[in-house]
């Protein structure tokens, strides 16, 4: 019984977080995230971990890299405004390969828009906010039992591919009590990060990738000094300007998450077998398009609902396949 | 299938969203029931008419939102006129004899109960007014059984103020219980 909760999705995404092993939170509470600074401010303290609250959003990412960077699991949650705040410093984390977790609960916007009302209109935001040439990954929800499994899965994939996941959450979703039910130990996969095996005082290169494309960490301050930088970089992290440096950087910024697209992609479907018309959707619109979808289908129109759990990578190939038998 | 759809509407600080609150989780908890619940947020939930909506069902709940309550609560004048004729027909309309003056303007089953003015007479203290609400709710209702409230409310409110929460989820069941539907 002591498994069964009945939250809100805040709450769940927190459940989650901690299941995965989240131990350093740094954030400026926003509604409607707050929720989750609120309850991470309780629970990490309790079993060891950091929680700060920081002055500004831009200070809570900024930090976040900082600690991700010596070691730990790490994560902040925002909504509209704080989300454009954080854009640059989420370059940052692509560039230098930081591992972490943001959370963007989303509301109204432009601007502060509608703090207290659903918005989903981030979506391009969490794919081009922040400027230049990169990949990203961004993952959604549309109930509690999946906010939690998303939130873990950000967390794994973070920790894999060395860069920001954005988990894109909705007012609706976060502030809606409903029923979660938390997995036993082990039961989901939970993913550690690479570390190297390079022994103190040998020449570790934190940024040459290997064979497989990933780069195997070592804890900031600890058995290697080495140098990270937003700038261009060499596989020391040194900066470089040269054209094979800065080609072979961007190629796998870009190619780690891309090649890795079929790992990465999540999705859900309903009644996609016989669907004339299918819905695309995701995060609390997902709700609706299955309420809608099976109103429809008891007056016999064949609606089916796909419900993209990963944004980005946008799955493409999935949408299509998909959607080949449909009107 | 039974699939209820509730609307507790009120004033900030009456404790509407935590009844609301309450019940979800007692059937979802103890009932093994599904159920959703959200509320309205911001200036409007600072005594202004807030309300909380609340799906009870033993199937799916996809969409949250409660567009015509089959049971409707009460407990201001403003929730009364803003909300009252949202009601499904047919439907359960509870509302406080102290709070809310009703118009026979909507076809539902219209119940005023004497909540509020026999919580301060019995207990002396509003806070438990909600938890009374919620005895009345369920005496009329069903929906879950005391049991489960009283087992909710053991994990959400301090020890010495059980007992007052009890008295109060009684006192509500004895004030619905005549108006009960059998079956």
């Amino acid at each position: 019984m002591n498994n069964v909760k009945f939250v809100q999705g805040n709450e769940a995404c927190v459940e989650g977080a901690l299941y995965a092993g989240v131990d350093f939170y740094a954030g400026y509470p926003i509604t409607p995230s707050t929720e989750i600074a609120e309850h991470l401010s309780a629970r990490l303290p309790a079993r060891g971990g950091k929680f700060i609250q920081m002055e500004d959003e831009i200070a809570s990412m900024c930090a976040i890299i900082g600690a991700s960077l010596t070691g730990h699991k790490v994560m902040t949650a925002t909504s509209g405004p704080g989300f454009s705040l954080k854009q640059e410093a989420i370059g940052y984390a692509c560039m230098a390969e930081i591992p972490c977790v943001i959370v963007n609960v989303q509301r109204g916007g432009p601007s502060t828009g509608n703090p207290t009302h659903v918005g989903q209109g981030d979506i391009n935001q969490a794919r081009w906010g922040t400027h230049g040439d990169h990949a990203i990954i961004a993952l959604t929800a549309s109930n509690h039992q999946d906010v939690f499994s998303m939130t873990v899965e950000a967390f794994n994939l973070a920790e894999t591919y060395r860069t920001p996941v954005i988990l894109l959450l909705d007012e609706a979703v976060g502030h809606m009590r409903e029923k979660l039910v938390i997995p036993e130990a082990g039961e989901l996969e939970t993913v550690d990060r690479l570390r190297t095996s390079v022994p103190k005082g040998v020449d570790y290169r934190p940024y040459l990738p290997r064979e497989d494309g990933r780069l195997p960490m070592s804890d900031f301050g600890a058995e290697h000094r080495y140098n990270v930088t937003g700038l261009y970089h060499d596989m020391w992290g040194f900066p470089s300007a040269s054209p094979r440096v800065v080609n072979e950087l961007l190629r796998h910024l870009i190619d780690k998450i891309d090649n890795n697209s079929n790992a990465i992609i999540r999705y859900k479907e309903k009644f996609l077998e016989d669907a004339d018309y299918v819905l695309i959707s995701y995060g609390s619109s997902a709700r609706s398009a299955i309420h809608l979808a099976k109103n429809r289908r008891e007056k016999g129109e064949k609606i089916g609902v796909l419900e993209l759990q990963t944004i980005w990578p946008f799955p493409a190939e999935i949408v299509r396949e998909k959607c080949a038998g449909a009107r | 299938m039974r699939r209820t759809r509730l609307v507790f509407s009120g004033s900030g600080g009456q404790g509407v969203i935590t009844a609301a609150i309450i019940l979800a989780e007692a059937a979802v908890i103890y009932e093994g029931m599904n159920a959703t619940q959200s509320q309205s947020y911001g200036a409007a939930a600072r005594g202004g008419a807030t309300r909380s909506d609340v799906i009870i069902s033993e199937q799916e709940i996809n969409f949250p939102v409660v567009s015509q309550p089959n049971i409707l609560v009460c407990l201001t004048q403003e929730a009364y006129s803003s909300f009252g004729p949202e009601i499904r027909p047919a439907g359960t309309l509870i509302s406080d004899s102290r709070f809310v003056e009703t118009t026979r303007k909507v076809d539902a089953r219209q119940i005023e109960l004497p909540m509020y003015d026999t919580v301060m007479a019995r207990i002396g203290k509003p806070i438990v007014f909600n938890i009374c609400v919620l005895g009345a709710l369920i005496g009329l209702e069903g929906l879950v059984r005391p049991e489960s409230v009283m087992k909710t409310l053991r994990e959400r409110v301090p020890k010495d103020f059980i007992g007052m929460n009890s008295d109060a989820l009684q006192i509500g069941l004895e004030l619905g219980a005549p108006f009960r539907v059998a079956g």
